[in-house]
Order: C-alpha cells, then structure tokens, then sequence
C-alpha cells in the first residue's frame, strides 16, 4: 500500500534573556554546576516566581514574526510530576490559555512553496540538567539550567517528508536568530526539537498512530530521525503490524530509533492554573511597541534584495543567511554603488576567509566601507582585478584600509599614457622580427608583445590601456 | 463508592506515595467519606460562571531583566541530603 | 504585672520613658517560656540567645535614640515564616533540619522595625490542621485548658501569645488558622485581605488562599503589628500595589452609623449555646455604639467547606511536590532507586493529615476528575465572593461567631477527619473570597473557655476592621482574665 507520512514538530528554544525566566539568576551557559541557582530556582519552601517581561516580549516578536494571533490574555499553569531534574515537581507552563496561536510560516520545497501551520506558541522554564554515572548507581543534579526560559512552538501536522520537516524546522531557527531572541545552538540545546510521526494510507483523512521522536540534535539527524521512522513504520505496517504510540529516541551511532517502551509511564500532568502568577494581558499597545522593534524578516528580506539589487535567488539566499551578513552586504552594496560585484566578493573572497577561520561576519577585519573603497579602486582603473584579489588578502589579515595596501605594495596601476607610450617604443625596437609578423598579417604575436608589456611594467599596467596603445603604435600609425 | 482502592493506589503512585495495605483501606474509606461530601456541589448550576483561580483578580506583575546574586554552590547544597562535590545526588533514574 | 504580660504599646511606652529595658522584657518572657513550656509546648525553636544579644542592640539603639515602631518588642514566629540561618519546620519531618538562606519578606520587615524574635511556635505540619495536632513536634496545649486543643494551625503562635509566651506574634490563615486559634486562645487575631501582606518567604499550603497576619493581645497592638507587616512586595506576584494606610489612626473613630451585618446562613444549629449567648452580648453592644445591625444572607455559605476542601488539597498537592529527598529535607535511607525514594522520603516525611490532602489534592486534579472537582470548585468560589460583594453593598461589616465551639479535648476529633475539618465552617468563606477578617475576644464559657467574635470587611478594608474591633474592645466591659498557668 502507499502510505503518506505526517509530520508535526515541537520546537523548544531559549530566549536570549539575561536573566532566568522567575528570578535573577544568570542564564549563561557553562557555569559551574549549581552556581547559577538561589531559592527560587531551587524550589525551595515559600520562594515565589516573578515573571521577566523581557521573556514575554521576545514570545510575543516570536508571535507575530510567525503570524500567529497574540492571545489578550494568556495564563500560567503547572505542570505536574516528578524528576530529579524539576525541583518544584512542577514545571510553570503554559496550557488552556497560551500566548499565541493560529499561526502559519512558509517554506520552500521540491514542488514550490508549502505553508506550515502553528498550532501554539507558549511560554515556560527550562528544566535542570541529570548526570548519569557509569560506574555506579546514582545521578548527579545540576539545576543551573532550571528556569531558563523557553518557547514551545508546535506545528500542526502539515509536514509530510523528511525533508519538509528539515526546512520548517531550519526556516523556524532562521526567524528565531534574525528575532535575535535565540542563540539558536543546537548542541549546548538552546534549540531544541521532538517529531511527531505517522502514517496514513494515501487519500485517507484521519491520521494513523504516531510515534514521538525525541534526542535529535541537529538539524541533519532530524531529518534523519523522521526518515528512519517513516520507513520503520512502513515496514511495521507492509508486515501487517500496528504501530504503537510511543516516545522512541534517535540512536546517533547506529541511525536508528529505539523504543522507550515500558521505561515511561502513562502521564498525568494534572494542569492547573498557577495560583502564584498572575495572567499576563498583551494590550494592543504593548503589541504595537514590540511590532516596531521587528527586524525585517529573512524571507522578506531575500525577496527584496532580488528585487533591489538585481541579485540571483541563490545569491540573495547565502547573503541573507543572517541579519549580520545581509547588513554587510548591504552596507557594501549602498557604499560601492555596485550591488552584484559587492555580492561577488562577498561570496567568492570574504565568506571563504571567514569559513576558513570560523568567524562570524560581525568580526571580520574588512569593514563593508572597506569592500566598498577596493570595488571603487577597480571601478576607476586605478588597480586591475588581479591586484584587487591580492590586496584583499592583506586587508583580511592586517585590516588595513585598501589604499594603504597598495601604498605599501606600490601596486599603483600604470595609467600614464605617455609613460607606457615610451616603454611600448623601446619594446617595438627591440623587437623588429616581430613587428614585421605582426605587420605582416600575424596577429598572434600580439600577444608576445602583451606579455613583454606586462614583464616591463611588472604587471601594474592597466591592461585595456596596453591594448589600445600596442594596436595603435604597431599598425604604425 | 467514589473511589475504588485501585483508584486510591494508582493516585497514591501520582503523587509518589506509598501506604501499607491497611493504611490504603482507611484512607479509601476516609477519602470517600468526604468525596460524598463534596457532592452537594452538583446542586448548583455553574454554567457559564467563569472559575476563580485566584483571590483578587490581577494582571501583569513583572521583574526586569536584570541579573541578581546567586547563592554560592555550598549554599545551594548546604541542605541537601546527599550532596556530592557541586551536585546534589540522587539514585539512578532507571531508564 | 509582669513585663512579659504587658502589651507592646504599654511596653512602647515604658522603653520611650526609659523605665525598663528590652533586654529586661525579653528575660523576662524567656523566665516565663522555661516555667509555662513544658506544659504548653508552644515553640518547636527557641532562639534566646539571639534574642538576648538583640535585645542589647535594641537597648544600643534607644539610648541613641533610634526608637522604631517595634523597637526591642520580642515577637514569636509560625514555624512556617523562613528564617535565614534558623531552623524552619513548617510542623514537619521532612523539614525537620531545613534551614533556609533566605528571610520571608514579613521577617525582614519585622527585623527593620526592630523585633526581637523569640523563636519558632508549633503548628499543624504544613498548616493542615484546626488542633496543632498534626504537628510532628508534638500538641500544644490550650493555655485555658491544658486538656484542650489551642486551635490551628497556628495554634502555638496563639498560645504563646495567650499564656505570655511572647508579647505578639504571627500566623498564617488559609482556612481560620489565625482566627480560630486566636478564638480558642481569647487572643486578637486578623487575616488581612489576600495580596496585602507579601507571601514571600510563607511557606506554602495553598497559595491562593494563604495570608499572614498577627496574633496580639489588643486590637491596637494588631494595628501596630499590621503596620509592621503589610504592603506591596515585588517578589509576589499577587501582592497589591497600593499604600497602606496608617492602621492606628483607625481605633479610636467610632462606628457610628455603621451597618452591622449578620449573616443568618452563620447561625445554624451545630453552634455552641454558650459562644452564641457570647456573640448575642456582642451584637446588643455594637448596636449600642450606634452601629445598625441587619440580617444578611450569604446563600452559598453551606458551600464553602466542600469548595476549600477541594482548592486548598488541589493546591497543596503541587506545593508539596518540591519535598523529595532531593535538594533539602529528609531523604529515607531504604530507597532502592528512585522511585523508591521519592515513595519512601515522602511516606516516611509527612504525616497522615498531609497525605489524605495530597491524595484528595491530586485526585481531584487527575485526568478525568479535574473539571467535576478543581473546575467546579472554582466556579462555585467565585459565586461565594458574589455573595460578599452583594453583602457589602448593603453593610459596611459582617458579624459572625469565629468558631461553632469553644476549645474542644485533645484527641477528640482526630479520628475523623471531616468533623475536623468542620471545625473551621466559618472561617473558611473569608479566605475564597480574599477578604479580610479579624477574631476579638468576646467572653468566656462557664467553664472559663475563651470565644471570639468575627468581624469581617470588603477588600483592604483592614482599617474598618482595627475601627470597630477597638470600639466594640473598649465598650464590651470583658472581664481581664489570664490563664492559670
């Protein structure tokens, strides 16, 4: 039978926020265990949380960069049962009554644009982290991760292959970085997501038994995760067995998903709202603020800058691939006056040194003023493309501005007409025999004296200048 | 019968109880005697009355995003029953 | 008369005229805490020697005239109040050695206005109680009548107060744990509106309805402790951002032309014949202040027990999640692995009132219960806060007795449960609704028990409260009584 895969993620990504989501502590990652903790984090008796506003901002950007519906009034519940890991044995999320829902993001697929839906997106605290000792019977707490706060975002069911769940997840992380609410790291897991997988023969409405996915932690291994588990249930299914609803973890080493099967429970969270919080109401004033601090979003932004500056798809997608380069780009494009030749040393020379070096544009020694005062230099002849490939080199490893390379370098092109007239002359009699081929119908040996041009002036000649001159003076006239 | 001794010892495991087989019976005897009594709230109509959850009714209490103190790792361990080095200790999470 | 049995603005006084000394006030409550505690065993924690040596800063800071509003006055805690680097119970074994790094907010606001804190008094374990019965330290007994219950779950803070054990001191009331104790003890005790004393610090039973408040020897000596106490709090979330007045310059006001209601749904059958003669007296003298009393209805009152004993349960469940042997508190020793220590840490750490509530709790939260249990129960609250709303449209204060009956035996209700919890039928309404209420002593049963008279006011209307309970103080003609210790 064929069968066709659903798929609906859930996302969960820290906020970039200083502090933690109830109390002051630092949200840093990598301190010493359990010295980012107080009484509140720790759950100690008669502590009480107090909301950061900045996490409800950051939600809410999250919110309307995804289309959802900013819900007046959302509420605070808890989320009950036990783990070392939860020291209040209860995580403060959100339920009945979260921030926003009904939302949609698009994404590119093999057949053209797909729209994915967002089912909600809620706020809630991080748990702590276990630390599991392999040679004897006990785990270790660190709970400097507990109360760092998290967005949940869950899509509906809309995806239905890997690959479609790789993109919306990649566009998701993408919105989330340009947002710059979430460092987006995927293996310290500010970024993290669970698959929900089934099958359903094709043309049938309802959805078949799903399996939760869960212990992936790149993007690739999701995807790999969601095919493994498609064709996992293919088989189950052609053999005549049923799939069981279950939470199965993605085994990396071996690229398989195993069953967690009788090692969880059946849950009963028993929800209910939080009697220490108070509900959090989002006027449209307070919408309105947070709607003027949105950055243009990576998909807009695409869009605009094939349309602006002329540039292909492709070069529009590597340029955008964050806030920082598209700035770069565009400072550099808006400076040169030459869009495409900017986006051409860009991806050609700058993301090949900062790749090289693993360094983020934001640091890369080449101001965009600086790309822009070499793409002149060219423009007005002053030094060849080649000199140009070369200077750029030093600039990335000294951070010199152009003009002082090539002021180091002497590598001024000769532009004078009269100087080059004069050592063309003194090539044109040395040179005798082959001024006579040339005459004589051979324009091969143009190219010789091209060559001799460049060794006397050691290259610094501008070239469209030798051609005129050596065409002119070698016709004789 | 409101709740049945299985229910009282599947609930008792929710909240990570345990009783001894007498216990259990007193406290199902005991939990029906005043679930019984809870039922006279089906008496009164609720429909459309909107559940308070909290004693006054308020909005939007926030803290800025400002980092505070933190406690110092021995403190954050000094009441722990079985602290190890920076951690709190625990028995193997069977998985 | 002893220091120890004076009142803290009598003490106030005396300190100002430089008469006595708090090092002298808080010997002598210390000379009274080792005669009358074995007996009354109203502390779980003594802290004299802290005490003392406060006590002589105290004494530092008066010569230099440094004299706030609770200067050198030494003051008992529940043991439910965290106090940094003392010993913090909650009644419980399984916080039998916690000591918090941490104050509660209403510590650290009672320290700046000068306290001295005596120590920690007993309670019901995690404030689930009407007895002090379910304290894992033992009962404490009713200064009155040491075969008789104090009240709970405060009922140490009440007893300390009642037998001179401390000059005040404070409580915490979720369902009638500072009212009906302070009724039983013939003591002053208020529970103000939810939000208007910060909970920081309190540990929990049930969030929505906890709120601290004080126990004193007068109505004044409340206004004073109120002053101390109440106020916006940035680290509650449910605190209420509004100023509080000066509670003091309520008392000596008057309640002329006042109207007094009384609710008919409070004087059922099941109340004691001698407390309703006590509040009967108490009525003909606020009338004979100048205050109108009119029959109320409060229809849904028959309601309230059902609807606390499904929120408070609901509530504490997922308050006492946090006690697993984990971080803090008592870890058994036999856990085989982790499941089996949570099970044995909190079967071995709570006792058995404890646990009937968070398996009532988590069973009227669990999957399939929520909505005929949590859910309904919340929506029939809010009908009662409806029923007080209206109330207080047609009067300005509500008059009922505090308790059905005087002190009863120790032991006597233990055995079952609900009777227990009946015990706190008219109390319980004040904390759906959030309001606050106040207990005043009002005479004396034959057998020389105390009772209280229950006054109880729209949202921060504290001060109405100080106002009529000094008036009707003034006017009752009690008798002065002091237990026979």
């Amino acid at each position: 039978m064929e069968y066709e895969p659903v798929i609906g993620l859930e996302v969960h990504a820290h906020l970039l926020t200083n502090a933690k989501i109830f109390c002051r502590c630092s949200t840093k990652f990598g301190a010493a265990p359990n010295s980012h903790t107080c009484p509140i984090c720790l759950g100690m008796p008669g502590v009480l949380p107090v909301l950061n506003k900045k996490v409800v901002e950051y939600a809410v950007k999250m919110g309307l960069a995804t289309n959802c519906r900013i819900n007046d009034r959302s509420v605070f519940a808890r989320k009950n049962y036990f783990y070392p890991d939860l020291p209040k044995g209860y995580q403060i999320s959100q339920y009945a009554e979260p921030l926003a829902e009904h939302g949609r993001i698009e994404i590119e697929t093999g057949d053209g644009k797909k729209i994915i839906g967002i089912t909600r997106i809620h706020m809630e605290e991080d748990a702590g982290k276990l630390l599991h000792d392999e040679r004897n019977p006990s785990s270790y707490v660190d709970l400097n991760r507990t109360g760092i706060p998290l967005i949940e975002i869950v899509s509906e069911p809309d995806m239905r292959s890997a690959e479609e769940a790789a993109a919306y997840l990649k566009r998701l992380h993408e919105i989330l970085v340009y947002l710059e609410i979430c460092d987006g790291n995927m293996e310290e897991g500010s970024f993290r997501c669970d698959a929900n997988v089934s099958l359903r023969p094709k043309g049938r409405a309802a959805f078949g038994i799903r399996a939760e996915l869960k212990n992936m932690n790149s993007f690739r291994n999701v995807q790999r995760a969601v095919e493994y588990e498609i064709e996992r249930q293919r088989h189950v299914l052609d053999g005549g067995g049923k799939v069981i609803q279950e939470t199965r973890l993605w085994d990396d080493g071996q690229g398989v998903t195993l069953s967690m099967r009788g090692k969880e429970e059946a849950h009963d969270y028993r929800y209910f709202p939080d009697p220490d919080l108070v509900p959090v109401e989002i006027g449209k004033d307070w919408i309105a603020e947070i709607e003027k601090t949105q950055p243009e979003l990576p998909q807009e932004k695409r869009e605009r800058f094939i349309r602006e500056y002329q540039i292909s798809s492709y070069d529009a997608g590597v340029l955008t691939a964050s806030r920082a380069l598209a700035d770069y780009f565009e400072e550099a494009a808006r400076q040169a006056g030459k869009p495409k030749i900017a986006a051409n040393w860009i991806m050609g020379d700058i993301l090949k040194f900062l790749n090289e070096d693993k360094r983020s544009v934001k640091d890369c020694p080449i101001l965009p003023a600086d790309l822009a005062a070499l793409i002149r230099l060219i423009d007005d002849g002053t030094i060849s493309g080649k000199m140009a490939k070369e200077i750029i080199d030093v600039m990335y490893k000294t951070g010199k501005k152009p003009g002082a390379v090539i002021e180091e370098k002497g590598m001024v092109q000769i532009t004078d007409e009269s100087a080059l007239a004069k050592t063309i002359t003194g090539i044109i009699e040395a040179n005798p025999a082959q001024v006579e081929q040339y005459r004589s119908g051979k324009e091969k040996v143009f190219g010789f004296f091209v060559g001799q041009v460049m060794k006397a002036t050691q290259g610094k000649a501008n070239p469209k200048l030798i051609n005129d001159l050596l065409k002119k003076m070698l016709s004789g006239s | 019968m409101k709740i049945t001794k299985e229910e009282v010892e599947y609930v008792a495991h929710l909240a990570r109880l345990e009783f001894h087989a007498g216990e259990t019976e007193k406290f199902t005897s005991q939990l029906n005697g005043i679930l019984l009594y809870m039922e006279m709230l089906n008496q009164i109509d609720t429909t459309g009355v909107e559940p308070m959850t909290h004693a006054i009714a308020q909005k939007n209490a926030f803290r800025d995003d400002v980092v505070g103190e933190s406690l110092m790792n021995e403190a954050a361990l000094a009441n722990a029953p079985d602290g190890r080095g920076d951690f709190f200790r625990v028995p193997k999470v069977i998985e | 008369m002893e220091l120890n049995e004076l009142t803290i603005h009598e003490l106030q006084k005396k300190l100002r005229a430089g008469d006595t000394s708090s090092t002298e006030i808080v010997q002598a409550v210390f000379k009274r805490i080792e005669a009358v505690e074995p007996r009354i065993n109203a502390y779980i924690t003594l802290m004299k020697d802290v005490a003392l040596a406060d006590a002589l800063k105290a004494d530092e800071a008066v010569k230099k005239g440094d004299i706030r509003a609770l200067t050198g006055i030494p003051i008992a805690l529940k043991d439910i109040f965290c106090t940094k680097g003392f010993r913090t119970t909650c009644g419980s074994r399984i916080l039998e050695n916690f000591i918090p790094p941490y104050d509660a907010t209403i510590v650290e606001k009672l320290r700046q206005a000068g306290a001295i804190f005596t120590g920690k008094t007993n309670m019901d374990e995690f404030a689930m109680g009407s007895s002090t019965e379910t304290s894992f330290f033992g009962t404490t007994k009713n200064p009155w009548d040491l075969n008789r219950i104090p009240g709970g779950s405060s009922g140490g803070s009440a007893a300390a107060v009642a037998a001179d054990e401390c000059i005040a001191s404070l409580g915490s009331d979720t369902g009638g744990s500072i009212r009906q104790p302070a009724a039983l003890c013939g003591v002053v005790g208020m529970k103000p509106t939810y939000g208007r004393v910060s909970r920081f610090g309190l540990i929990a039973f049930a969030s929505s309805l906890d709120q601290i408040g004080p126990f004193t020897k007068d109505v004044e000596d409340c206004a004073i402790l109120m002053n101390g106490i109440a106020g916006y709090d940035p680290k509650e979330s449910t605190s209420i951002p509004q100023d509080v007045p000066d509670y003091r310059s309520f008392l000596s006001r008057g309640i002329d032309g006042w109207t007094v209601g009384i609710p008919k749904e409070y004087f059922i059958e099941g109340i004691d014949a001698e407390v309703s003669e006590a509040v009967q007296k108490a009525i003909k003298c606020v009338e004979g202040l100048g205050a109108k009393t009119m029959e109320i209805s409060l229809p849904h009152t028959k309601y309230c027990l059902a609807v606390y004993y499904i929120i408070a349960p609901a509530e504490a469940s997922s308050n006492l999640a946090r006690y697993d042997g984990v971080k803090y508190g008592y870890r058994s020793p036999d856990g085989q692995d982790l499941l089996d220590m949570y099970k044995k840490s909190r079967s071995e750490g709570f006792g058995a009132e404890v646990k009937r509530r968070i398996m009532l709790g988590t069973y009227a939260l669990s999957s399939g219960y929520y909505d005929a249990y949590y859910k309904k129960a919340s929506q029939v609250r809010a009908l009662i806060k409806r029923d007080f709303d209206d109330a207080f449209k047609t009067c300005d204060i509500i008059l009922t007795p505090t308790t059905p009956t005087p002190a009863f035996n120790v032991g006597e209700k233990t055995g079952d449960p609900l009777q227990m919890y009946l015990s706190d039928i008219l109390t319980i309404s004040t904390n759906l609704a959030g309001i606050p209420g106040i207990s005043v002593p009002c005479g004396f049963t034959k057998g020389g028990l105390p009772v209280g008279v229950q006054f109880l006011a729209g949202h921060l209307e504290e001060g109405k409260l100080l106002q009529i309970a000094a008036a009707y103080e003034k006017n009752a003609n009690l008798e002065k009584r002091r237990p026979n210790l």
